[in-house]
């Protein structure tokens, strides 16, 4: 059904304002996955009521998992006189209520703009609350929600622990991982990569049981996983942070903060979606670990070259539109330029004001390719470009539906949120594996619609 | 198993039935308690769900991105014609618009949508920092009135200002403003306004058949398969007809005082209240006995139709245990009875919304031993499911894990839906959906059924 206007016309540009179909979340989403990821945890927002709540609904209906996020409820006095009082009860009915080890505090729009002090009243209520009960660690991030977007939450959070707990010692055979917003299945992935690599490895966060997990003998109140508060506190004490990301500034990142205060040296690389990035990962664990890649992984790599090889022909010069979040698109784009599609836009919702710089780094052929860059855009901004730029898919969320349904191009669901598919806790991204995952997914789109616009039907391809 | 806790003061929201129930007192109506994680959301999630399905109206969240984010395209409520509901759009503010005001950038928007989609009508919605910032949106919702002619309605839906049912207050409010603004010459006497039903999955086009083929007319739904025009003239109507009480008899109560429309509360859930529903509308009008003949022959050649497919479903799952947790206390009670009439016994009932005459009904009509709750959380819900060991569990999306991760069936009864449960024809999906959920093979694997292993 036409829902824009008839008489506008197709050269008429839509309205620049307003953000329509947001291609991106807010801030305390972010921060609330995070703290899922932390053993024993429960996420608290100090807010109203709805923030808990819409982001809860909106991470189960991808995650398919019972999510508990806490709320202060904020009320008209709260708003008005602080939210000291209600921060207080809170805390307090959650510690009660869940017994948890820690509470990851996320502030929100409403409760940075009344300039709640939330350090001065996490000291008073510790104070107040000295009374031999034990109380759980409180992690406390800054997530205004009218900053940034869900990504800086993440992040924030992340960092926010890592400062909270992270305690100067002895140096330890550990390494810190910093993995970035992917999935569950990339996270198991990870730690089994770090394994085999003989590698121990504190991950943050770590959400590949708490969001990804199994049924239940009896009822739990936080649902078991996640990195525990003792391993974050080692992580002063590393021989080196990995950091996935190519866009985070120092000045958010957990791993620039833990080299600054305590020397543990960071290695920031992109995600390891393809060939070359997950060889960079591989490479450089490698080198911390002073070991060869175990052949395994030799064997991964062998075959999704011999994959690339198979499938070469059905995805080279393949238009595609790929949007999400920053370090995703970054990623993708230069896997996708390693099999001989063409990324005619890459696109963000975030605007870290990196994204083409670092594009850049990853695909030297960026102009020369014909890769339309844009940050900061919303899905009508997408469809704007996808009319002019036909592409023949588009890869990213599960958001891009609607503009993929009007206008008939297909779409790959990747990422995070994926609500119109079963399964995108599990699906894999990074890695030789994942890219593997996801060339298999890509060739077989082609084929699906090859197969579906052929008036043949063949049945061998 | 270690026994469940729950928070001293949250006691008082939480009743069992016993010894025929002296005593009954529960605490409703109030904000949710501090840390307590409620299932409910805020105003602006009342006011955003009451409003949502007008198709042809432009939804504009003013606030930062999140509001309108969660909100887009969530709800399974369908349109015939224009679909611009379905769409999000947000004034995304930054921190300078906080620092320095949003007016200018709401103004710049809606001059914008509107020029782009020519809606009907535009509802502005506040959300919480609007409230604090202090915009004006109420000056600028006149200014661009003026300028765009057609009606800019605001909606004071700030999420700290009250609860849910506060944002269905707001949102009321700003219907009535559309409602009487124009002619209504065209109406019968014998016509009704649908309230409080949604279309999802299409439902309210369900409802208006069976009340077309009674002779009646439909004014308007609201706000499901929603028109600006069709609100505009609601004052036409007869009778309103008002279901999902809790977030529209407040309209339905601004319609009786100003226009004298008198109203009626039904539901269309479960045979004998869908059966109730369209007898009660035609005893409203005595002088016409072919509406009410109608309506029995409507009754008759569904039930007689509806009655032997259940009973598949009743003898696979009587004796079987349900807990109901949903928004509003109404659809409660017509979830106990339909699902006494597939010999199911309810365990746990409870609503985010109820009042005390509710609960209070809700107790009247419940078995002894059944614990009723409001405003309740994952811990009540989970504590209660296991204890009173629960086979099923009715609710919406964020109930939805509790039940998998403890091994018990679900059935969805909440905005996201995308199967009509209304109506006759919803009957008997609700039982195939209970049935479906209850008797599937993989329970058997749960840990609480033994789990084989």
């Amino acid at each position: 059904m036409a829902v824009r206007s008839e008489k506008r016309g197709t050269e008429m540009k839509h309205a620049k304002t307003a953000t329509q179909n947001a291609c991106k979340l807010c801030n305390p989403l972010g921060a609330c996955l995070a703290f899922r990821g932390i053993e024993n945890c429960v996420p608290f927002l100090h807010g109203s009521q709805g923030c808990a709540t819409y982001i809860r609904r909106y991470l189960i209906s991808h995650y398919k998992e019972p999510i508990d996020i806490a709320s202060s409820n904020f009320n008209e006095d709260t708003a008005v006189f602080g939210g000291s009082h209600n921060l207080k009860l809170g805390l307090q009915n959650v510690t009660q209520q869940y017994r948890p080890e820690v509470i990851g505090l996320a502030t929100t729009c409403l409760s940075e703009t009344i300039g709640d002090d939330v350090k001065g009243i996490l000291r008073e209520y510790k104070k107040e609350q000295m009374n031999g009960v034990p109380m759980p660690l409180m992690i406390h991030a800054s997530t205004p929600s009218y900053q940034g977007s869900h990504i800086d939450g993440f992040h924030g959070a992340v960092r926010a622990a890592v400062e909270t707990l992270a305690e100067q010692g002895t140096p330890q055979q550990l390494v810190n991982l910093f993995a970035n917003m992917v999935s569950p299945a990339d996270l198991r992935h990870l730690r089994e990569i770090f394994d085999d690599f003989s590698l121990p490895c504190m991950m943050l966060p770590d959400y590949s049981k708490t969001l990804d997990g199994g049924p239940w003998a009896e009822y739990h109140r936080i649902p078991p996983g996640g990195t525990p508060a003792s391993a974050i506190s080692l992580s002063g004490s590393a021989i080196g942070s990995v950091e996935f990301t190519s866009t985070l500034a120092d000045a958010k990142s957990p791993a620039a903060w833990l080299e600054e205060k305590f020397g543990v040296p960071r290695h920031q690389l992109p995600m390891p979606i393809g060939i070359r990035e997950t060889d960079r990962f591989f490479g450089l664990l490698e080198t911390i670990s002073q070991k060869a890649q175990p052949e395994k992984y030799d064997d991964e790599r062998r075959r999704l070259v011999d994959a690339y090889a198979d499938g070469h022909k059905y995805v080279f010069d393949k238009k595609v539109i790929v949007y999400g979040e920053e370090d995703l698109v970054i990623s993708m784009t230069a896997f996708l330029r390693e099999i001989g599609m063409v990324p005619v836009l890459v696109a963000s919702g975030g605007k870290s004001g990196l994204l083409k710089k670092k594009l850049q780094e990853l695909v030297p052929d960026l102009e020369e390719a014909g890769i339309k860059v844009r940050d900061g855009v919303d899905f009508v901004d997408i469809e704007d470009e996808a009319k002019l730029l036909a592409p023949d898919f588009l890869i990213g969320n599960s958001k891009g539906y609607t503009m993929s349904r009007k206008n008939n191009i297909p779409l790959l669901r990747i990422g995070f949120p994926i609500h119109d598919r079963f399964g995108g806790q599990r699906l894999h991204h990074l890695g030789y594996r994942g890219t593997l995952e996801l060339f298999d997914r890509i060739v077989n789109m082609v084929l699906q619609q090859r197969q579906d616009d052929s008036e043949i039907g063949y049945t061998y391809l | 198993m270690e026994q469940i806790q729950i928070l001293k003061e949250r006691e008082k929201q939480i009743f069992e039935k016993k010894d025929g129930g002296a005593a009954f007192d529960i605490s409703c109506e109030t904000t949710s308690l501090s840390g307590s994680v409620s299932q409910r959301a805020c105003v602006f999630c009342g006011s955003r769900v009451v409003l949502y399905p007008v198709a042809d109206a432009l939804h504009l969240v003013h606030g930062p991105i999140g509001c309108a984010a969660y909100t887009w395209d969530i709800r399974g409520s369908v349109s015939s014609g224009p679909e611009l509901h379905r769409l999000s759009f947000s004034t995304d503010l930054q921190e300078t618009d906080v620092i320095f005001g949003g007016e200018k950038k709401l103004y710049a928007s809606l001059i914008e949508l509107i020029e782009q989609y020519q809606p009907k009508a535009a509802f502005i919605y506040s959300t919480c920092i609007i409230g604090i910032i202090g915009d004006d949106i109420d000056a600028v919702c006149r200014k661009v009135a003026k300028e765009t002619s057609i009606p800019v309605l605001p909606v004071h839906s700030e999420g700290f200002k009250g609860t849910k049912k506060d944002g269905y207050r707001a949102a009321c409010i700003s219907l009535m403003k559309l409602v009487g603004t124009a002619e209504t010459n065209d109406i019968s006497p014998y016509s009704i306004n649908i309230l409080g039903e949604f279309n999802l999955a299409g439902e309210a086009w369900i409802i208006r058949e069976y009340y077309e083929k009674m002779g009646i007319q439909v004014v308007s739904t609201m706000t499901g398969d929603g028109r600006v025009d069709a609100v505009r003239k609601a004052h036409g109507a007869t009778l309103n007809v008002v279901q999902c009480s809790g977030s529209m008899t407040s309209l339905a109560k601004d319609m009786e005082e100003k226009y004298a429309i008198p109203f009626i509360r039904v539901s269309y859930f479960g045979i004998e209240d869908m059966a109730s529903a369209l007898y009660d509308v035609a005893k409203h009008f005595p002088d016409r006995p072919d509406i009410m003949e109608k309506a029995r022959e409507i009754v008759k050649s569904e039930v007689e139709r509806l009655y032997p497919q259940l009973q598949k479903f009743k003898a696979a799952l009587s004796g079987k245990k349900a807990a109901i947790y949903v928004g509003g206390a109404f659809k409660t009670f017509s979830l106990i009875k339909a699902l006494r009439s597939l010999g199911m016994s309810v365990v746990l009932a409870g609503s985010q919304t109820g009042n005390s005459d509710d609960y209070g009904n809700l107790k009247e009509m419940c078995d002894e031993g059944t614990v009723i709750v409001d405003d309740s959380n994952p811990v009540e819900l989970s504590k209660f499911i296991l204890e009173k060991e629960a086979d099923l569990l009715i609710g919406g999306v964020k109930e939805r894990p509790i039940a998998f991760k403890l091994g018990v069936a679900f059935c969805d009864h909440n905005h996201e839906r995308k199967i009509p449960l209304a109506g006759f024809i919803g009957m008997y999906n609700f039982a195939l959906e209970v049935y479906q959920s209850v008797m599937s093979p993989v329970w058997q694997f749960a840990p609480r059924k033994g789990g084989l292993k």
